[in-house]
């Protein structure tokens, strides 16, 4: 008897919650005692994973900010002692040399990948629009660089880059374009433009899966519509392309960016930062004062840096990509 | 003249696979120094002919252990990701609770956090609780990848899914658990494919948190293993190389096996590019 009572009290609560999206949840539990139970075991489908976020996303966003305030040595992992140290990281963090170039690097970097990985994307989104016999394996093969490891890729670019022994170094020789070689991976500027290279090749499947499929909900109708008007490929691709996709466009360049910001494999293992940091980025810098150095209030700082970038692109994806659902 | 449409759609064909191949040369050429003898340092021969497999004997005995304990931490991730995932999806997606579109948003902005963040955050931590150079210790802070980008793919899925069947199985008398369990899960498979297949990407191809959470060879994934053959074996290439290629294979094999979960994970949009 108990059981079937609540059985009614259930389903009658589940049609409720069926229908009332966001209304009623206060009135009804007002009404009746049973709600609150059953919506503390319905709670208890997220819990888990609720409490996982805040310990590995809330309590990491936390603590670094409270390291960013302290000193941090060799020694304090034994000594458990991190003197409270105001806003003396920062200050000595901002003002370094080695900073403002480590933006200056994070920028370009940044920059460079993007502009690389979504023009080319692009094109091969474009390329790939119209089917062909095997377009489709072709596509899914496509993906392949970026689902590698990044320290696969890095490392296999490094040895495709080696000034001496690297296979690019030996076909521009054979083509006599170059007689000495490109010192790729030992000259300061040719080394940034290297793993700014690399990380274009790394990003360019994503941007075309993503713009192909932004692409593909364009209405072909739309298309000979343009055709009928007169428009070549230029002007369509002008006027009903460009137009209809740019949703898509928005998310594709911020998600790119806040993933290319905080890049540490690429660069950690094709160049380790150097020549004489010339590849040290942000995140890079972060990883060497907290981990190589152990100064963590100091390695806090830059990592809080990147959370105040990373969070101001989450506001624009998160712009963008409602866009992106009501257009 | 004007060419006939399908001597067109042919020669897209041939342009398809130039671009293509330019693209997959540097996979290409990663196999073929895998390939090579020792010390052959111009590495400049198109082909590895014959093919010398010294290079993966070595690999093997120097990384075997290392590719064991990456396998060990991506199915633990994939575990442990969907097992919290499935559920608060689920929930997210069919109750209505008050604050979902609140949970949501930060489900969406963990995405955005820097790993390095939580490395820094967690290394302290862990060193406290003694979970440095653990299985446990890397399986939870990789699955801070998965868990978050498992939440949305099977959440935009679950939505989907008509309540009336739920209600249907809750008049008959089945319990939330029973519903999620025998109806749910079986139901958004696919979903939690595409979750398994990134979540398991994702994990194996850590490379942060292994290097920051781990002290000593004893658990040493992969990923790290190569960064320190690159710095004690550059004379070895070819050894180097197999491990790369090793460490490729699962990509290789999810790509050939699940090619419709990547291609949908790729372009659900939510996914961390990279």
């Amino acid at each position: 008897m108990r059981k079937r009572s609540r059985l009614v009290t259930d389903r009658s609560l589940n049609f409720r919650t069926g229908t009332g999206r966001d209304d009623g949840g206060v009135d009804a539990r007002a009404r009746r005692a049973p709600r609150a139970r059953f919506g503390l075991a319905q709670w208890m489908f997220v819990v888990p994973a609720g409490a996982y976020l805040l310990l590995f996303f809330g309590y990491p966003l936390v603590k670094n900010i409270a390291m960013s305030f302290q000193q941090y040595t060799t020694t304090t992992f034994y000594t458990g002692e991190a003197p409270f140290v105001g806003l003396q990281n920062y200050s000595k963090v901002l003002s370094a040399n080695l900073f403002s170039q480590a933006v200056i690097t994070t920028v370009l970097f940044t920059v460079g990948s993007i502009c690389g990985q979504f023009v080319l994307g692009l094109a091969m989104a474009l390329f790939f629009q119209h089917r062909f016999p095997l377009s489709r394996a072709l596509r899914s093969l496509l993906l392949l660089p970026w689902l590698l490891p990044l320290v696969v890729s890095g490392t296999t670019w490094r040895w495709m880059l080696d000034p001496d022994t690297g296979v690019v170094n030996a076909a521009l020789r054979g083509l006599h374009l170059s007689s000495s070689g490109v010192p790729w991976l030992t000259g300061t500027s040719q080394a940034l433009v290297s793993v700014i290279l690399i990380n274009i090749w790394v990003g360019i499947p994503f941007n075309t899966a993503i713009l192909y499929g932004g692409l593909l909900n364009i209405p072909t109708h739309l298309y000979e519509a343009a055709k009928l008007d007169g428009a070549g490929p230029v002007m369509s691709f002008r006027y009903v392309t460009w137009p209809l996709l740019r949703p898509v466009v928005s998310v594709v360049l911020v998600l790119g960016v806040v993933y290319t910001v905080k890049v540490l494999d690429i660069i950690l293992v094709v160049t380790g930062g150097g020549p004489a940091g010339a590849t040290e980025t942000i995140a890079t810098r972060a990883y060497e004062l907290s981990f190589q150095q152990f100064e963590f209030g100091r390695g806090a700082v830059l990592s809080n840096v990147l959370i105040v970038f990373s969070l101001a692109f989450a506001l624009l994806h998160l712009r963008a990509s409602r866009r992106a659902l009501t257009v | 003249m004007k060419p006939s449409p399908s001597r067109g759609r042919l020669s897209s064909t041939v342009v398809g696979i130039v671009l293509l191949a330019l693209m997959l040369f540097p996979v290409y050429w990663m196999v073929n120094a895998s390939l090579q003898p020792a010390g052959n340092l111009l590495g400049g021969d198109l082909f590895p002919l014959p093919p010398d497999v010294s290079g993966y004997v070595i690999a093997l005995r120097d990384q075997g252990s290392n590719l064991l304990t990456s396998l060990v931490i991506a199915l633990g991730s994939v575990a442990l990701s969907l097992g919290l995932a499935a559920p608060a999806a689920y929930a997210l997606a069919q109750f209505s609770l008050r604050g979902t579109n609140l949970v949501l948003l930060g489900v969406l902005i963990t995405q955005m956090v820097p790993s390095i963040v939580v490395a820094n955050a967690l290394y302290s931590a862990y060193t406290d609780l003694g979970l440095l150079n653990s299985h446990v210790g890397l399986i939870l802070a990789d699955s801070t990848a998965g868990t978050p980008f498992a939440i949305i793919i099977l959440h935009s899925f679950m939505r989907t899914i008509p309540r009336e069947i739920i209600e249907a199985a809750r008049v008959d008398g089945a319990g939330r658990v029973r519903v999620f369990r025998s109806m749910v899960l079986p139901l958004s498979s696919n979903a939690l494919i595409t979750a398994a297949v990134f979540t398991f990407l994702f994990t194996w191809s850590d490379f942060l948190f292994a290097l920051t959470l781990t002290t000593t060879p004893t658990v040493q994934p992969i990923t790290l293993g190569i960064y320190q053959y690159l710095g004690a074996h550059t004379e070895q290439w070819n050894a180097v190389m197999a491990t790369t290629v090793m460490a490729s294979v699962p990509a290789v094999l999810l790509l050939a096996v699940a090619q419709r979960h990547v291609t949908a994970g790729a372009t659900s949009g939510a996914v961390r590019a990279g």
